[in-house]
């Protein structure tokens, strides 16, 4: 078991090719456990791409190499012995755009539980899915409706069952990318909600485009740009008291 | 300002009588197009309209059947002289002779050798089976004289159903003035009547128009087409699942593409030969059989399911895969679980455009011997039959004039068969559809 701020993941020297294209110029990153670490930076810098990195998301894109390692709790994830299903199991993603299944709500949030074998019956499955969706805040409004489909809900709502179906395998990482770009801003402000509460069990990445969002719910900060990260550390130090002048220039909203 | 001098701005462009031409002239090419839209679309559906009701047109005498009723001396030693009651030599008796010999007591008069042969020809050559089946059904009837209708030849047939005029002269007409005289006794006592032609969905092929039904090509149809699905759509389906998702994307698979592309546009007779050769004069396997008519169209619909699984599951978006890989579902739990259900309808689609080309197929099929005289129904895959599109044609080439409604007849069959699997596939397809 992990304690707070112990190094949860750790990168060292991750490049990663599309192609011929080098998109990673050598990561090393050490995120902490139990805390929300924010990756900033222009579009194209590459904080996406390391988010993938994490989970082997990148695997299933056509023509992309990775080198350099990641370990989770010391697991090199690149090592051959490493199962990707598995390690998806450990980590979970959530995405951009809510990508709901086209199937019911509890299906949704089931799905994962069921093909990972995590529940035995069906009465431990309906617990999971209900506290799965209690802790994604989405309980209450959806307790009524289990059967109905995942994409009839409003934007907010899809992402927060999208946050449910990730939590419900019960995974050590939850990555998420954007997980608020496609929603307004109460709908931003649930899930920052979400996330706050959410830390104390998981460990959070999020990729974001909005300094505001990284500054509110991240206990650390790292500033890509062009492959590289520029400056890594508390979320306070870097918003307040940036040491690089580019970081400083992204952050006063000067390029970016 | 140079700008002045190069472009005027938008506002004071729109306001020149240039641009008010321009208007029109944009407002007339708009109504061009859409006169010639419409023009198109009147000119397909007109033609449609033509040909259909003109098929049907013609197809209607068909579905009817005329019937004269003959009194029958069902005489016991013509029938059973042993007194066995045993119905095969019940069956075997010479009904044919029994419906001459009635023809004959009703005209005594007619001695002739020849005009006895035409008062023969006033019945159809098979109205021995409705007698057989009639005693058969009623065998306290043995012994006593019975009206049994039998079916009129094709002739008479057409003659009642105005499609033979009477008023020709006798050698312009197919019926002579005697058989005139012969059929108006019948009708006068108003032994003459007109019934569904059962016959034509309940019986086999026959040289006798008033024989000849479609019970033999559609049930070999049926079985041909069954025999497609069951080959062409799990190989199809999983050739294109794996060349889609699994396979990598390398010179091999892209060789193998362009070749499945290529398969589709084949002419189908040459799978016809390629059928002949491999399944035939290798394998072995039994000539004019729906199983060899099936294995030679699945090769002919394979490349169509194939090409639409593919653009089915290129579909997909990929947020639902990221989802499912995101959890940790494996590659073969993302395509079974998610991709294919969601590709489930195109893929239906596609099969159903293969399956519904490869049932109105008659060129591969004729290389292989489906092209034939088969009177009997096949029973299973491997027994001798002919198809639907090939009993169209086969009847088409008849001389008999009362093949040409039984051909248009055959085309309506075949038209609405294809109706009933293009709806079963539309209401699979609905089943599969969700909402996103």
């Amino acid at each position: 078991m992990s304690y707070e701020g112990e190094n949860k993941i750790q990168s060292t020297g991750v490049q990663v090719y599309y192609g011929e294209t080098r998109a990673l110029h050598g990561i090393d990153l050490n995120i902490g456990a139990n805390e929300v670490t924010s990756l900033i930076g222009p579009s194209g810098c590459g904080k996406s791409t390391f988010l993938r990195c994490i989970n082997r998301m990148n695997d299933v894109i056509e023509g992309c190499r990775v080198e350099g390692s990641v370990f989770i709790d010391g697991d090199d994830i690149y090592a051959d012995h490493m199962d990707v299903v598995e390690l998806r199991a450990r980590v979970g993603m959530v995405f951009q755009k809510p990508n709901p299944f086209p199937k019911s709500i509890y299906d949704n949030v089931a799905y994962g539980p069921r093909i990972h074998g995590l529940a035995p019956t069906k009465e431990a499955l309906d617990h999971m899915v209900e506290t799965s969706l209690r802790r994604a805040g989405l309980w209450q409004e959806v307790h009524d409706r289990l059967g109905d489909t995942g994409s009839g809900l409003s934007g907010g709502q899809q992402q927060r069952l999208c946050i449910a179906r990730a939590i419900a395998v019960n995974p050590d990482v939850v990555l998420m990318d954007e997980p608020c770009s496609a929603l307004d801003p109460i709908a931003t402000a649930v899930i920052e909600e979400l996330i706050e509460e959410l830390k104390s069990e998981y460990t959070i990445v999020i990729v974001t485009h909005s300094m505001q969002q990284a500054s509110r719910v991240s206990q650390k900060t790292a500033y890509f740009h062009l492959g590289n990260v520029v400056e890594f550390g508390d979320t306070s130090q870097i918003f307040s008291n940036p040491k690089n002048t580019q970081t400083e220039a992204y952050i006063s909203g000067r390029i970016g | 300002m140079t700008d002045t001098i190069t472009s005027m701005s938008v506002s004071a462009a729109l306001k020149s009588p240039e641009s008010a031409a321009r208007l029109k002239a944009r407002y007339r090419a708009e109504m061009r197009f859409r006169f010639y839209g419409r023009a198109a679309i009147g000119i397909a559906a007109g033609i449609l309209i033509f040909l259909l009701s003109s098929i049907v047109y013609n197809s209607i005498p068909a579905f009817t059947q005329n019937f004269v009723g003959l009194d029958i001396e069902l005489a016991q030693d013509k029938i059973d002289p042993n007194f066995s009651n045993d119905t095969e030599i019940i069956a075997s008796a010479d009904w044919q002779g029994l419906i001459k010999a009635s023809l004959r007591r009703e005209f005594p008069e007619v001695n002739a050798r020849a005009d006895k042969r035409e008062l023969y020809d006033l019945v159809s050559s098979g109205g021995g089976d409705w007698v057989r089946d009639f005693v058969l059904d009623n065998p306290q009837s043995i012994g006593s004289v019975v009206r049994i209708s039998v079916p009129t030849s094709d002739d008479i047939d057409l003659l009642i159903k105005g499609l033979i005029d009477r008023t020709l002269p006798e050698s312009d007409r197919l019926v002579s003035n005697k058989e005139l005289v012969w059929l108006d006794h019948y009708t006068a006592q108003g032994r003459v009547h007109t019934q569904f032609a059962w016959t034509l969905f309940t019986s086999g092929d026959s040289r006798e128009p008033e024989m000849a039904g479609l019970s033999g090509a559609f049930i070999g149809s049926l079985l041909t087409i069954l025999v497609t699905l069951a080959v062409s759509f799990p190989i199809g389906v999983m050739a294109a699942i794996y060349l889609e998702e699994l396979a990598p994307k390398n010179r091999i698979t892209s060789i193998i593409e362009v070749n499945i592309n290529n398969l589709a546009a084949v002419p189908s007779i040459v799978f016809g030969l390629l059928g002949l050769a491999v399944f035939i004069s290798f394998f072995q396997l039994p000539r004019s059989a729906p199983l060899v008519g099936g294995l030679v169209l699945s090769l002919m619909t394979l490349p169509t399911i194939i090409i639409a699984t593919r653009a089915s599951l290129a579909s997909i978006p990929p947020s639902i895969r990221e989802a499912a890989l995101g959890i940790g579902a494996s590659r073969l739990q993302v395509i079974f679980h998610h991709v294919l259900p969601l590709a489930m309808p195109g893929i239906l689609t596609g099969t159903i455009i293969g399956l519904a080309q490869a049932a109105g197929e008659t060129a591969p099929l004729l290389m292989i011997g489906m092209m034939a005289f088969i009177v009997d129904t096949p029973t299973d895959i491997t027994s001798k039959a002919t198809v639907l599109p090939a009993q169209i044609y086969m009847w088409a080439n008849n001389p008999e004039r009362a093949f040409l409604p039984k051909t248009s007849a055959a085309i309506v069959v075949l038209l609405l068969f294809l109706l009933t699997v293009n709806a079963t596939a539309i209401y699979f397809r609905k089943k599969f559809e969700k909402r996103w």
